[in-house]
């Protein structure tokens, strides 16, 4: 039965069922962040984010499932890679001409680079803003609020940008994954899909919009 | 000469599996738009025959689009440009004079190069034999009317076992996944009453041997869908992943 | 004569098969698993008789030159299956299917053959509905079926237009289960180029890996030949390129006798020639003769489209000529009346050699009855098309698609072209009740062996007598030969029989290369088509079948002098199969020739002018020819004509009429 399991988890279909699993799960994070984030958007001076912020950091639930969240992150990650290796070793001749985009999407076959982009504005992003928040004292003693953090790290256009192409790559992503994630569980039907499609493409760009909104207000001054 | 079309093809040749291989630069001249794709390649062998060269060597039989052993990755795509047809089909009416045509073979570790454009397709055959039947020994039969069918679910079946076993989906797939092919198999079967016995068995036992041979594993960008010639739905991956899925949790 | 013994058992003819089941001798499990068996070929027939021998015990090896078990031509079969299930409830019964066989069949076939194949028609579906093969099905989830040529009862069962496709892949399945199981040993892209026979009994072939060019020993204590049909010998023809005679022919000249072998079917709904450059011709099925009426313009040399000539000017001439099955009679008689009107001037298209498939009526009539099915009030002439058009889809979807892609047109808005070309071979291999040819221990299955079907098949027959063959017969009867041999251990390869058939083939292949000559392969495979098809196709007579001959054997000898195979033996070498291929050809198209101008009488598909009536009917004569025409290899191109009479204990042979 162990071996059984191992060997389902370590099948093609296995591992893409963890892509898709991990995937929804990281979507549904994006969810929270998304919604935490546009509270600066009250334009209250950051007083509703900051509680907001306040309470992600200190819940003890929260700090449990921020654990589940960076390992779902790095299973997304290692399986990616693991994938990504064995599915180049599956064409060890590649063609002289590949006409891909009669038919596919260019950010359906080009999740690797997307998320590899990804992974790098991911640590850029934590390192302004969660190690911040997490292990320097003037967060967690008081002195200084996320809100005023995040004014500080936006007032560099450069980062702006990195920003928003991070959530340019971060939308592209998701255009292919939401819906790529339901089909990997199984769940394809004539009726069904055809709004999960719908759902996906709205949601990757709604919530992109959300996530390069705040740093662009910020940078520009619309909220103070 | 039947026609008056003039095209320039680049087509891959390779000596024998361990040879190295190159595209070979061949003009063809007087090419009438009714010729099948293949038709126009028996008039570069015909020539290459005359002139005391080797011929190309391609995978073929039926010519009408049923057998599927004709293989051509044709200007980047599996079967030509034209969707929904196999490469005997493709008529030279879908090319314009003086085009350049690039010829190559299906590419995919588990589809190794025999010749030319010939590849050895057999992990398909080494897949079917791990469970795309129904273990119903000749004679054991009852009538064919006892089991009444839905028609929707009998046409469902039916379009997933109009899989040719060509090899498209694979060639095409950024990853030289197979799943289109094993997946149409598996639904064909997981449609049907008589398929449910062996359905546990048959999704696990199927998809490890697709991961033996070496090929790829999916990530829905849904090339194979659109290039199959005959249109074998994503459903159908869906499907298997369910059987799969449900396969691993039941046993 | 006396060489020839149908083996037919006694008895009523209802009762012939159950008997000789009751009583043939039997072959226990223990000796089974010590029993080889070699199978060629792995269509419809060679696939069900592997897996079938392989669930029963044997040890089976299977041989296809092609890359995969599932590719064989049996595929190609569009239209559909023929069995006495009676599940239209409109008075099909054994004896019904079993007397339109003969009947269609001109007459030429036996009854005792033909009444089994009737009888395990109907276990044939049972079985591949159980493989979870998806046939057609009604909304109430019973099969559906659909009525073919030279019948009045639907017993037709079908998928789509890819029956065939689906059949073979459900035997396909089957075989694979067993390759699984290690009780079949698939040796694909290997092609069987001699038989070996030791004291008389057939004992092994020598196979050629077509990868390697290695030339391979195979022994086996039977073997069995389900390699097809020869129609390529006409070059174009509806087969598959790699269609040919080869492993029957080197059986045939082994001492395997040939029946029949002018017994070819020309089908009539295929889609015209365009060209020189033409490789293969397309078959649109006969199903499509269900619903599509045929026609010419009434006028000779008509150059209007079709839709432009208005319904009086248009000769219906199947209604006509035949009001009784009208668009359905059978395929020879289709054929035939086609060119009988294009000879006479009536044909359309650019090449004037081609009739007209409409399902403009067709298209009408099923758009009134969705309208109706639907509850659409006084609906609209463009509303009506689109229904018929949909029912239309439902049905010949694919095949209409098939015929645009080749085409460039569409079927829907402009009447179809067709035109006959060879599709079927009913002669073969000559094979007794046992299925087992005039060498002991080899055995002929399929339409490979010239059973069943007489001088002309029925649609939708094929499928049937494959996999009746291959299921039903075969597993039986074997075993009354494997019984005897049960002492009999595995000869060694080394035995000299072996040595000295692959002498031989090599032989074959050194002179090929040695040639070193001028001409293309198919340079000399056109040549010999075009021969067959002025002089021994639709209609044959003695002057042309005489120069025929003398234009073969010509031919031949510049084959033999001026053929060019590039490349070499020790690699995947195509223009060298095409060699071993038509270098038979070249042979078996001479024997053609000497059969039809032996038989100087009209059957079936084969039509000697000098034999009509007034009306340019077909004229059979039973008093001279009511004979199977077996024919002898005696070596350096000389034959020896044996004759086994038919015996007609039951129906009793009259004018074939479809009036």
């Amino acid at each position: 039965m162990s071996t059984n399991q191992a060997n389902f988890l370590q099948s093609s279909l296995g591992k893409k069922l963890i892509m898709g699993l991990t995937g929804l799960f990281l979507i549904s994070f994006l969810v929270v962040h998304a919604f935490i984030n546009s509270l600066i958007f009250f334009n209250d001076g950051g007083v509703l984010f900051n509680e907001g912020s306040e309470f992600m950091a200190h819940n003890p639930v929260i700090r449990v499932i921020e654990i589940v969240l960076f390992i779902g992150i790095i299973l997304h990650i290692v399986q990616a890679l693991i994938l990504t290796l064995q599915n180049n070793k599956a064409r060890p001749v590649k063609y002289a001409v590949n006409n891909g985009k009669a038919n596919s999407k260019w950010y359906s076959r080009s999740m690797g680079l997307l998320g590899t982009l990804l992974l790098i504005f991911l640590i850029i992003h934590l390192k302004h803003f969660w190690v911040v928040s997490r292990f320097t004292d003037e967060i967690t003693s008081g002195e200084e609020t996320m809100y005023g953090e995040m004014k500080e790290v936006f007032e560099n256009p450069l980062i702006v940008i990195t920003y928003v192409l991070g959530v340019i790559s971060l939308g592209y992503h998701l255009l292919h994954g939401f819906q790529s994630a339901f089909q990997t569980l199984g769940l394809n039907h004539p009726k069904y899909t055809p709004f999960i499609k719908a759902l996906g493409f709205w949601f990757s760009i709604i919530i992109s919009l959300v996530f390069a909104a705040m740093p662009i207000a910020l940078y520009m001054g619309w909220v103070k | 000469m039947s026609g008056n079309m003039n095209l320039t093809l680049r087509i891959w040749r390779q000596k024998s599996a361990k040879a190295n291989g190159q595209l070979v630069t061949y003009p063809v001249k007087g090419i009438s738009p009714d010729m099948s794709f293949l038709e126009m390649f028996d008039v570069l062998n015909e020539e290459l025959i005359n002139k005391g060269e080797e011929p190309i060597a391609f995978d073929h039989d039926c010519r009408e689009g049923i057998c599927g052993a004709c293989s051509m990755f044709i200007n980047g795509q599996p079967h030509g440009p034209k969707k929904g047809v196999t490469t005997c089909q493709l008529h030279m009416r879908s090319f314009k004079d003086g085009d350049t045509i690039v010829v190559e073979p299906w590419r995919a570790a588990a589809f190794p190069v025999i010749k030319d454009l010939t590849v050895d397709r057999a992990a398909f055959d080494r897949i079917i034999a791990k469970g795309g039947f129904i273990s119903v020994n000749t004679g054991n039969a009852q009538d064919a009317n006892n089991i009444p069918i839905p028609k929707t679910d009998a046409d469902l079946s039916f379009n997933a076992a109009a899989c040719i076993g060509c090899g498209a989906c694979v060639a095409t797939c950024k990853n030289s996944s197979a799943m289109l092919f094993v997946s149409a198999k598996i639904s064909q079967l997981a449609l049907l009453p008589q398929g449910q016995v062996e359905r546990i068995a048959r999704a696990k036992n199927m998809v490890a041997q697709m991961d033996e041979e070496g090929f790829g594993s999916c990530t829905n960008t849904g090339a194979c869908e659109v290039e199959c010639p005959k249109e074998i739905s994503l459903e159908n991956i869906a499907r298997m992943n369910r059987e799969y899925f449900m396969a691993n949790i039941k046993e | 004569m006396s060489k020839l013994d149908s083996k037919i058992p006694e008895g009523n003819l209802e009762e012939k098969w159950s008997k000789y089941k009751a009583s043939c001798a039997l072959v226990n499990p223990a000796n089974k698993r010590s029993l080889e068996i070699i199978v060629v070929g792995s269509g419809l027939a060679g696939a069900s008789a592997a897996a079938s021998l392989a669930e029963l015990g044997y040890k089976v090896k299977v041989f296809c030159f092609q890359d995969s078990a599932r590719r064989a031509h049996s595929i190609a079969a569009q239209g559909g299956i023929n069995a006495a299930k009676n599940y239209q409830n409109d008075g099909d019964s054994t004896y019904r299917l079993f007397y339109d066989t003969i009947k269609g069949g001109d007459y030429r076939a036996r009854e005792g053959n033909v009444y089994r194949l009737a009888e395990v028609s109907a276990n044939i579906i049972d079985q591949c509905v159980a493989q979870g093969v998806p046939l057609a099905r009604e909304y109430g989830g019973m099969l559906s079926n659909r009525s073919f040529g030279g019948t009045q009862v639907q017993r037709t069962f079908y998928a789509a237009g890819q029956t065939g496709q689906q059949l073979l892949l459900g035997a396909y399945s089957g075989l694979q289960r067993q390759v699984g199981l290690g009780t079949v040993e698939m040796l694909a892209r290997h092609e069987m180029l001699e038989v070996v026979t030791i004291e008389g009994k057939a004992r092994g072939i020598i196979a050629r890996d077509l990868v390697t060019g290695k030339l391979e020993r195979h022994f086996g204590h039977a073997v069995l030949l389900c390699t097809g049909g020869y129609g390529n010998v006409f070059y174009l023809s509806t087969n598959a390129m790699g269609c040919n005679v080869t492993a029957a022919w080197k059986a045939h000249k082994k001492g395997a006798f040939f029946g029949n072998p002018c017994f070819t079917q020309i089908h009539p709904t295929c889609i015209p020639v365009s060209g020189d450059h033409q490789s293969k011709l397309t078959l649109m099925s006969e199903s499509l003769r269900n619903d599509g009426r045929i026609w010419v313009p009434k006028k000779a040399g008509d150059v209007r489209k079709a839709n432009e000539i208005p319904e009086e000017e248009r000769d219906y001439y199947l209604e006509r000529r035949y009001p009784a099955f009208g668009n359905l009679v059978p395929r020879d008689v289709a054929s035939r009346a086609a060119k009988e009107r294009c000879d006479a001037g009536f044909g359309v298209g650019t090449s004037k050699m081609a009739v007209f498939l409409d399902f403009k009526s067709a298209i009408e009539r099923y758009g009134h009855n969705q309208a109706v099915k639907l509850g659409v009030q006084n609906p609209t002439a463009a509303q009506l098309k689109d229904f018929g058009k949909q029912v239309v889809e439902e049905k010949y979807g694919n095949l209409f698609e098939m015929y645009e892609q080749i085409t460039g047109e569409n079927p829907y808005e402009v009447a179809m072209r067709i035109y006959p070309a060879v599709h079927y071979t009913m002669g073969g291999l000559w094979v007794d009740y046992n299925l087992m040819t005039t060498v002991p221990g080899l055995y002929c299955l399929g339409e490979a062996n010239f059973s069943d079907h007489g001088a002309n098949r029925l649609g939708a027959s094929a499928l049937m007598q494959g996999l009746a063959d291959g299921y039903f017969v075969l597993p039986y009867t074997i075993g009354a030969y494997l019984s005897k041999e049960i002492s009999v251990k595995a000869i060694s390869t080394d035995h000299e029989a072996f040595g000295i058939a692959e002498k031989a083939v090599q032989g074959q292949i050194d002179k090929f290369f040695a040639i070193k000559g001028t001409k293309s392969v198919d340079h000399f495979h056109k040549k010999l088509g075009k021969i067959m098809w002025d002089k021994c196709g639709m209609a044959r007579n003695e002057k042309g079948l005489n120069e025929a001959i003398l234009e073969i054997r010509q031919l031949r000898e510049e084959f033999w002098k001026d053929v060019r195979v590039p490349g070499t033996n020790n690699e995947l070498n195509p223009e060298l199969e095409k060699a071993f291929r038509v270098a038979d050809f070249l042979e078996l198209g001479e024997l053609m020739c000497m059969d039809a101008l032996n038989r100087s009488e009209s059957c079936g598909g084969h039509f000697r002018e000098e034999s009509q009536t007034e009306e340019g009917e077909a004229l059979r004569n039973d008093d001279k020819f009511s004979y199977v025409s077996a024919w002898e290899n005696k070596g350096d191109g000389k034959y020896e004509l044996h004759k086994e009479e038919l015996i007609f204990d039951v129906v009793h042979p009259s004018a074939r009429s479809y009036k």
